[in-house]
C-alpha cells in the first residue's frame, strides 16, 4: 500500500484504503503518487466536471488501457461529468483508403476501436459527436470558465484552456485525465497554483508582420520547453480582444508550443485573460529573454527536417486542420481555395486535400453556403485525427504536406506555410 | 568516476549502459514506431532528436532533462513498460515532468513495473554522462558514472 506524502481528507483516505473497492483505490493511488512527485500538498476538487480525454484510438497494442477500462466498467465506475475525447483515427467516407489501407486500419492498427468506443460510452462519453481535439470551441461547448479546475489531457486543449480561457489544468497524461474525472479531484501543483502560472520567459516578438502561428509557437516551444512564456508584441497584430480570428490563431500557436516543446500555459501581453488582468506582474524577477524577429522565424522554419526519401518531389496529400479548424478557419480556407482556383483558371484542387474539423463545426458548416463551395473544389472535409491516420505504415509512402507543426512533429509530413500550402492546393507555381 | 545524487521516484539498483538525450525526449515521437509496430525492441523514432534517434533503448538507462510533447506521453510509458521494451531506468537531470510522472505512476501501480526513475540529478550530470557509458544506480538515488 502506497503511503501518501500529501494531506488527504478522511473521504479521500477511505477511497485509498479501499472502502469504495480495489479499483477506486488504485485510481486514487495513481493520482496521489503522481501528486506526491510534484510535492502537491493536497487534492483539490475538479470544478468543471466535463472532462476531455486524449486517448480516442483503439490501437490494439495499447492493451493496458483496454483492460483498465474493462475493470472500471466491471466495477460500475463512471466519470462525474460527461467528457469529450480526441478525434477518431480514420474516416473511410471522407478520407478514402484502399482495401489494404482499410485492412491495416481496422484489423491491425486500430483493431480495438469499436470496443474502445463502447468502453468510453459506458464510462461517460458525451455523445457520438464528442470526438475532437477542439472541445473548447463554442460549437462543441465543453468550455471551462476562468479559474475552473480541470482534469483534461490533449496538449493543445490544455494549453488553450489554461492560456486563452484562464482555466487551471496541468499537462495531464492520458488515463490520468480520466482518473481525475472519476475521482473528482486532482493534485494541487503547477498550473493550479498562482506561482505555477508565473512566466519565467519574456518573449519579445519584433517581426515585421503577424508571424505564422505554427512557426512562432514552434520556435517558442523549442526554446522554453515546459516553461511559461510571456509574449510581448503580438497584440500589435492581434489586437486586445479575443475574437474568432484570434481564437484560431492562438489555438494553432498553442498547439505548436505544446508539441514542439512542452508548454502548458502562455500569456500574451494585453490579450489573454491573466495578462490583461495582471500584466507584467505575471513575470518572475529576472526572466530569461527570447527575441524573435523575421530572421529567427525563417531560421526555425528552414531547420525543420524533411523526412521524405525523395526531397525534391511534390506532396500528394494535404492535411489542413491539426488541431481541428475553427468554423471561421474553415470558412476562410474555403474562400481561399475557391478564389485561388478561380484566379488560377482551375475548377478542382490539383492535389488530394483534406480539411479537418470537429463533427459539431462540420455540421454547422454543412448548413452554410460555403459547404457546397468547398465540395465543388474537390477538397474533402473530415473529423479524423490526421496524426492517427499517419500511424498506418502504408501512409509513409504518401508525401503528406501540412501547415500543422504538430502533425509535422509526429509524422513524416512536410511542413509548409499556409500560403505555400494554398499554392500547392490550387496548383499555383511558387515564385 | 563521477557520482551524483538525485531524488528517488521509484527505486532500484542497476548497472547498465547510458543513452543520453540533451534535449527533452518527445515520448510519443520517440516510441511511436516501436509501439505501433509491436516491436520487440524500442528503437527511438523521433526525427527531431538526433541525440538518440535510431538508438535501441530497451533495458538501457535513458538520461534526459525531461520528456516533452503530446499528453499521450504517460500512456506511452505505461505501454512500453507493459510490452517489456522500456528503458530499465529514466534518469532526469531536472524535476520530473507531469507526463513522465504519470507514466511512471501508471506503470508502477497498474503494470507492476520495476522501472527505476530518479530526477533532479542536475545539469552537470547530463553534461558528464555520455551515450555508451556504464552507469550504476543505487537504491538511495545515487548515480555513478563509471
Amino acid at each position: 500500500m502506497y503511503e501518501p506524502k500529501m494531506e488527504l481528507t478522511p473521504e479521500q483516505r477511505d477511497i485509498l484504503n479501499g472502502k469504495q473497492g480495489e479499483t477506486m483505490a488504485k485510481i486514487m493511488e495513481t493520482i496521489v503518487m503522481f501528486g506526491d512527485m510534484f510535492e502537491a500538498p493536497r487534492l483539490v476538487k475538479v470544478t468543471h466536471d466535463e472532462g476531455h480525454l486524449v486517448t480516442s484510438f483503439g490501437i490494439g497494442i495499447l492493451k493496458p488501457i483496454f483492460s483498465m477500462m474493462d475493470t472500471i466498467i466491471g466495477d460500475d465506475i463512471h466519470a462525474k461529468g460527461k467528457f469529450t475525447v480526441d478525434p477518431r483515427p480514420y474516416d473511410y467516407k471522407n478520407v478514402k483508403c484502399s482495401l489494404l489501407d482499410k485492412l491495416v486500419f481496422s484489423k491491425v492498427l486500430y483493431s480495438q476501436q469499436k470496443r474502445y468506443e463502447e468502453q468510453l460510452t459506458k464510462v461517460g462519453l458525451r455523445d457520438a459527436n464528442a470526438f475532437t481535439c477542439t472541445s473548447y470551441l463554442p460549437e462543441v461547448g465543453n468550455i471551462p470558465k476562468k479559474g475552473d479546475i480541470l482534469s483534461w489531457a490533449e496538449s493543445s486543449a490544455v494549453v488553450y484552456a489554461n492560456s486563452v480561457l484562464g482555466a487551471r489544468c496541468n499537462r495531464n497524461s492520458g488515463i490520468l485525465d480520466l482518473f481525475g474525472s472519476i475521482i473528482g479531484y486532482v493534485p494541487e501543483f503547477g498550473f493550479l497554483t498562482d506561482k505555477g502560472r508565473k512566466a519565467t520567459w519574456r518573449v519579445v516578438v519584433k517581426t515585421s508582420h503577424l508571424p505564422e502561428a505554427q512557426i512562432l509557437g514552434s520556435a517558442i516551444g523549442m526554446k522554453v520547453l515546459e516553461d511559461v512564456p510571456y509574449v510581448e508584441g503580438l497584440d500589435k497584430f492581434l489586437g486586445t480582444k479575443i475574437n474568432e480570428q484570434v481564437v484560431g490563431y492562438l489555438k494553432d500557436f498553442g498547439a505548436a508550443t505544446a508539441s514542439n516543446g512542452a508548454v502548458g500555459l502562455y500569456h500574451i501581453a494585453n490579450l489573454t485573460p491573466e495578462a490583461q488582468e495582471l500584466g507584467e506582474k505575471l513575470l518572475v524577477e529576472q526572466p530569461k529573454e527570447y527575441i524573435i524577429d523575421d530572421a529567427e522565424l525563417e531560421r526555425v522554419y528552414r531547420e525543420y527536417p524533411i523526412m521524405w526519401k525523395n526531397k525534391t518531389k511534390k506532396g500528394n496529400l494535404v492535411f489542413i486542420g491539426c488541431p481541428h479548424l475553427t468554423y471561421q478557419q474553415l470558412c476562410d480556407w474555403t474562400d481561399k481555395i475557391a478564389e485561388g482556383l478561380k484566379e488560377n483558371g482551375k475548377k478542382k484542387v490539383v492535389v488530394r486535400t483534406i480539411l479537418t474539423s470537429s463533427p459539431d463545426v462540420v455540421n454547422k458548416f454543412k448548413k452554410s453556403d460555403k459547404y457546397e463551395s468547398l465540395m465543388s473544389t474537390g477538397a474533402k472535409l473530415s473529423s479524423i485525427c490526421p496524426l492517427m491516420y499517419t500511424n498506418n505504415p502504408l501512409t509513409k509512402k504518401k508525401r503528406i504536406i501540412t501547415s500543422s507543426n504538430k502533425l509535422r512533429t509526429y509524422s513524416l509530413a512536410r511542413y509548409y506555410k499556409d500560403e505555400e500550402i494554398l499554392n500547392f492546393v490550387i496548383g499555383k507555381e511558387a515564385k | 568516476m563521477k557520482q551524483f545524487k538525485g531524488r528517488v521516484i521509484t527505486s532500484g539498483q542497476l548497472m547498465g549502459e547510458a543513452v543520453v538525450s540533451h534535449q527533452g525526449v518527445n515520448t510519443l515521437a520517440s516510441f511511436q514506431k516501436a509501439v505501433v509496430g509491436k516491436k520487440k525492441r524500442a528503437v527511438i523514432s523521433d526525427q527531431g532528436n538526433q541525440d538518440i534517434y535510431g538508438i535501441d533503448v530497451t533495458d538501457k538507462i535513458l538520461c534526459l532533462p525531461i520528456t516533452i510533447g503530446s499528453t499521450t506521453g504517460g500512456l506511452v510509458i505505461q505501454t512500453i513498460c507493459a510490452m517489456k521494451i522500456a528503458p530499465a531506468a529514466f534518469l532526469f537531470s531536472e524535476h520530473i515532468d507531469s507526463l513522465a510522472g504519470s507514466g511512471i505512476a501508471l506503470a508502477n501501480i497498474w503494470e507492476n513495473s520495476s522501472v527505476i526513475a530518479i530526477d533532479e540529478l542536475g545539469k552537470e550530470f547530463l553534461a558528464s554522462v555520455k551515450t555508451g557509458d556504464q552507469v550504476q544506480i543505487k537504491e538511495d538515488g545515487t548515480v555513478v558514472i563509471l
